[in-house]
C-alpha cells in the first residue's frame, strides 16, 4: 500500500531513518550475525583460544540427552501455560460478553496481571506456595496434598505454570473480548430467533468466527512461554530443583553466563532463533487468514 | 423458541455468568491481597501458618522501611526508591525513546519515496521476529565493547530496536486523507510543519496506546537488566525483588518481598487502569 500525494526531498527522510537504522543496525544486525558467527567457534575452557570447529557445537548440543530433556520439558511447559492462560480467559470473555451491567469495573479488575512483571508474578506465586508460609500450601496440607516445589520437580513445574498462565489470562481476555464484541449482535439474534440454544450457539457461530483470535493468541502465547517466562522461573524457582524447571530460554542464559560456554550457548540462541522465526511465519499466515474472513 | 422467548430469555439476569467472573476476579485478585496483607504484618505472623488474611498492625510501617532501606533488615540493600527510580527512567526512555524514532522512521517511509525505501521497510521489519531474549550474549558485548555497562544508555538503547511501533504508525499514516497533504501544499507548508501541524496531533490516541504499553514493557524488563547492570546503584525494581528472596534456604523476610512487590505493581497497573481505554485499543491494534 502506498500514498498517492508526497513530499519531494531526499535529504530530511534519510535524516529522519538515521536514528532507527543506527540502532537496529547496532544493537540487532551486527549481534544476530555475531550470535550465527560465535555458534561456529570453540573456546578453550581458560578463554585463552577460540577455534572453529563449525557445526560442532550444533551437533553437541543437539546430542545431548540434556539438551534434548530441556526440548521436550519447554514443550510441555508452553503447551500447559497456552492451555491454562487460555481455556479460563475464553470462558471469562464468554460470560463477560454476556453481563451487560456492571461489566467495566469486572473488566478493568481481570485485565491488571497484564501489567504485573513475570518476575513479580513468580514471587507471588512461590509466597502461596511456599511449603513453610504459603496459604495455599498450607490448605492444601490440610488436605492431605503434600506439597514442596523446593523438593519435588513437578511440583515445581506446576508452580511456573500457574504463575506464567496467570499473568497471560489478562491478555487472552482481552483478546477474546475483543473477538467476541465484533461479532454482529444480529447473527446472534437472528440464530436464537431460529431456536439455537446456547450450545448450539457456541460451536455453530461463536466458535469459527473466534477461530482466528484462537489461532493468533495460540502463537502468542507459545512465544510469550518460551521467552518471556524467564523472570518467572528466575524468582521462582531458578531452574530448580535439579534442572525440572530449566526451559530453553533458562539454559542459554546459564550455559553462557554461569557456566560461560559461549559456543554452547550460541548454538542454543540460534535454535531459538529459529524456532521464532517459524512461530512468526506462523503468525503472519493466520493473519493473512484473517484479512480474507 | 418464539422470538418474545429469545428476549426474555436474553433480559434475565445471567446468574452463571457472574459466578464464573468473580470466580475469575478471585483468582486474579487473590495472590494480589495475599502479598499486601504479608506486607502489613510481621515476619512472626507470616511464620504461624496458616498467616492472617486480614491486613495487620504494622501499618504502611514495611513500606517506609524497605523504600528508605531495601529489602533485608540483616545486610544493607538498595532503597527500593532508588530502584522504582531506576525503572521509572528506563520504563520512560523506553516508552518516549521508541514513540519518537517511530514516529520519525514511519514518517519517512510513508510519506516520501526515496530509493531503497522497501529495502528499509523490510530491514526494520525483520526486526519484529528476533526478541532481545535469543540474541543476549552478542548484544552484551556490543554494549560492554561500546563502554555502556551499567548505563542507563546501555540499559533502554538495545531495547528501543524493534518494529512494532514504526509498523503501527506506518498504518496510520497511510490512512491520513490525501487532501490534507495537498491542502498543507497549496498553503505552501513544508513536510516538518505538516509533521507537527497535522500527523502528530492526529496520532494522539496511537501514541497514548503505545504509552501504555511500552511503559509497561519497559517497566517490566528482566533478562536484559539482570545482565547489563552489575552496580547495585543501577538495580531496577523487578530484578531487586528477586534478589531478596533467599533461594539458599535462609530466611527471608517476607512481608518486606511482598510490600517490594506490590510497590513494584503499582505503577505499570496503574498505568493500565487509568489508560484502560486506549491501552485495550492499541493492544488490539498492534497485534493485527
Amino acid at each position: 500500500m502506498e500514498r498517492k500525494v508526497i513530499f519531494p526531498g531526499m535529504l530530511l527522510p534519510y535524516a529522519l531513518l538515521v536514528p532507527q537504522i543506527l540502532i537496529i543496525m547496532v544493537f540487532f544486525y551486527v549481534p544476530a550475525a555475531q550470535a550465527l558467527w560465535m555458534s561456529t567457534l570453540l573456546q578453550d575452557p581458560l578463554g585463552l583460544s577460540v577455534q572453529f570447529v563449525g557445526l560442532e557445537n550444533f551437533q553437541n548440543v543437539l546430542g545431548d540427552p540434556a539438551y534434548r530433556q530441556t526440548i521436550a520439558r519447554t514443550m510441555f511447559f508452553s503447551v500447559a501455560v497456552t492451555v491454562c492462560a487460555m481455556v479460563p480467559a475464553a470462558l471469562l470473555a464468554l460470560m463477560a460478553d454476556r453481563v451487560v451491567r456492571g461489566a467495566t469495573p469486572y473488566k478493568t479488575i481481570l485485565i491488571i496481571p497484564y501489567a504485573i512483571a513475570p518476575a513479580v508474578a513468580g514471587a507471588l506465586w512461590l509466597f502461596l506456595f511456599n511449603p513453610s508460609v504459603g496459604v495455599v500450601s498450607y490448605y492444601m496440607g490440610r488436605l492431605g496434598l503434600n506439597w514442596d516445589p523446593k523438593i519435588d520437580g513437578s511440583h515445581a513445574m506446576w508452580l511456573i505454570i500457574i504463575a506464567s498462565a496467570w499473568k497471560q489470562i489478562a491478555y487472552n481476555f482481552v483478546f477474546f473480548l475483543a473477538g467476541l464484541q465484533s461479532i454482529p449482535k444480529s447473527l446472534i439474534e437472528a440464530a436464537q430467533i431460529d431456536g439455537a440454544g446456547p450450545r448450539r450457539l457456541f460451536w455453530t457461530i461463536i466458535f469459527p468466527l473466534l477461530s482466528p483470535t484462537t489461532f493468533f493468541l495460540i502463537v502468542v502465547n507459545f512465544v510469550y512461554a518460551f521467552f518471556e517466562t524467564f523472570g518467572v522461573i528466575h524468582a521462582a524457582t531458578q531452574g530448580g530443583p535439579g534442572k525440572s524447571t530449566e526451559i530453553m530460554i533458562y539454559k542459554v542464559w546459564y550455559d553462557g553466563f554461569i557456566a560461560q560456554d559461549i559456543g554452547r550457548s550460541a548454538a542454543q540462541s540460534v535454535i531459538l532463533m529459529a524456532i521464532v522465526i517459524g512461530l512468526t511465519v506462523l503468525q503472519f499466515r493466520f493473519i493473512e487468514r484473517k484479512v480474507h474472513y | 423458541m418464539s422470538a418474545r422467548a429469545a428476549r426474555s430469555h436474553l433480559d434475565q439476569p445471567d446468574i452463571l455468568a457472574h459466578v464464573i467472573i468473580w470466580i475469575g476476579i478471585l483468582i486474579t485478585a487473590f495472590p494480589i491481597w495475599v502479598a499486601f496483607v504479608a506486607s502489613t504484618v510481621d515476619n512472626q505472623a507470616i511464620a504461624q501458618a496458616p498467616m492472617p488474611l486480614l491486613p495487620g498492625n504494622l501499618g504502611w510501617q514495611v513500606y517506609s522501611d524497605v523504600l528508605g532501606v531495601g529489602g533485608n533488615n540483616r545486610t544493607v540493600g538498595t532503597p527500593v526508591a532508588l530502584m522504582m527510580w531506576n525503572s521509572f527512567v528506563m520504563a520512560m526512555i523506553i516508552a518516549v525513546g521508541k514513540i519518537v524514532i517511530s514516529l520519525m522512521s514511519a514518517y519517512a517511509i510513508v510519506f516520501f519515496r526515496v530509493p531503497f525505501r522497501s529495502f528499509i521497510f523490510w530491514m526494520i521489519f525483520v526486526t519484529l521476529m528476533l526478541p532481545v531474549e535469543v540474541r543476549i550474549i552478542p548484544t552484551l558485548k556490543v554494549v560492554t565493547d561500546l563502554g555502556m555497562l551499567n548505563t542507563m544508555a546501555g540499559l533502554t538503547i538495545p531495547l528501543i530496536a524493534s518494529a512494532t511501533a514504526t509498523l503501527l504508525f506506518r498504518q496510520f499514516f497511510l490512512t491520513i486523507p490525501d487532501e490534507l497533504v495537498e491542502a498543507a501544499k497549496i498553503d505552501n507548508a513544508g513536510p516538518v510543519k505538516f509533521f507537527f501541524d497535522v500527523v502528530v496531533p492526529l496520532s494522539t490516541t496511537t501514541i497514548a496506546a503505545l504509552f501504555v504499553i511500552l511503559f509497561i514493557y519497559g517497566w517490566n524488563q528482566y533478562l536484559w537488566p539482570l545482565l547489563i547492570t552489575t552496580d547495585q546503584s543501577m538495580t531496577t525494581i523487578v530484578i531487586g525483588i528477586t534478589k531478596m528472596i533467599d533461594t539458599s534456604g535462609g530466611p527471608t523476610d517476607w512481608n518486606r518481598v511482598m510490600a517490594t512487590a506490590i510497590l513494584t505493581l503499582l505503577p505499570p497497573v496503574f498505568v493500565v487502569v487509568l489508560l484502560q481505554k486506549w491501552f485495550v485499543k492499541g493492544l488490539v491494534e498492534t497485534e493485527k
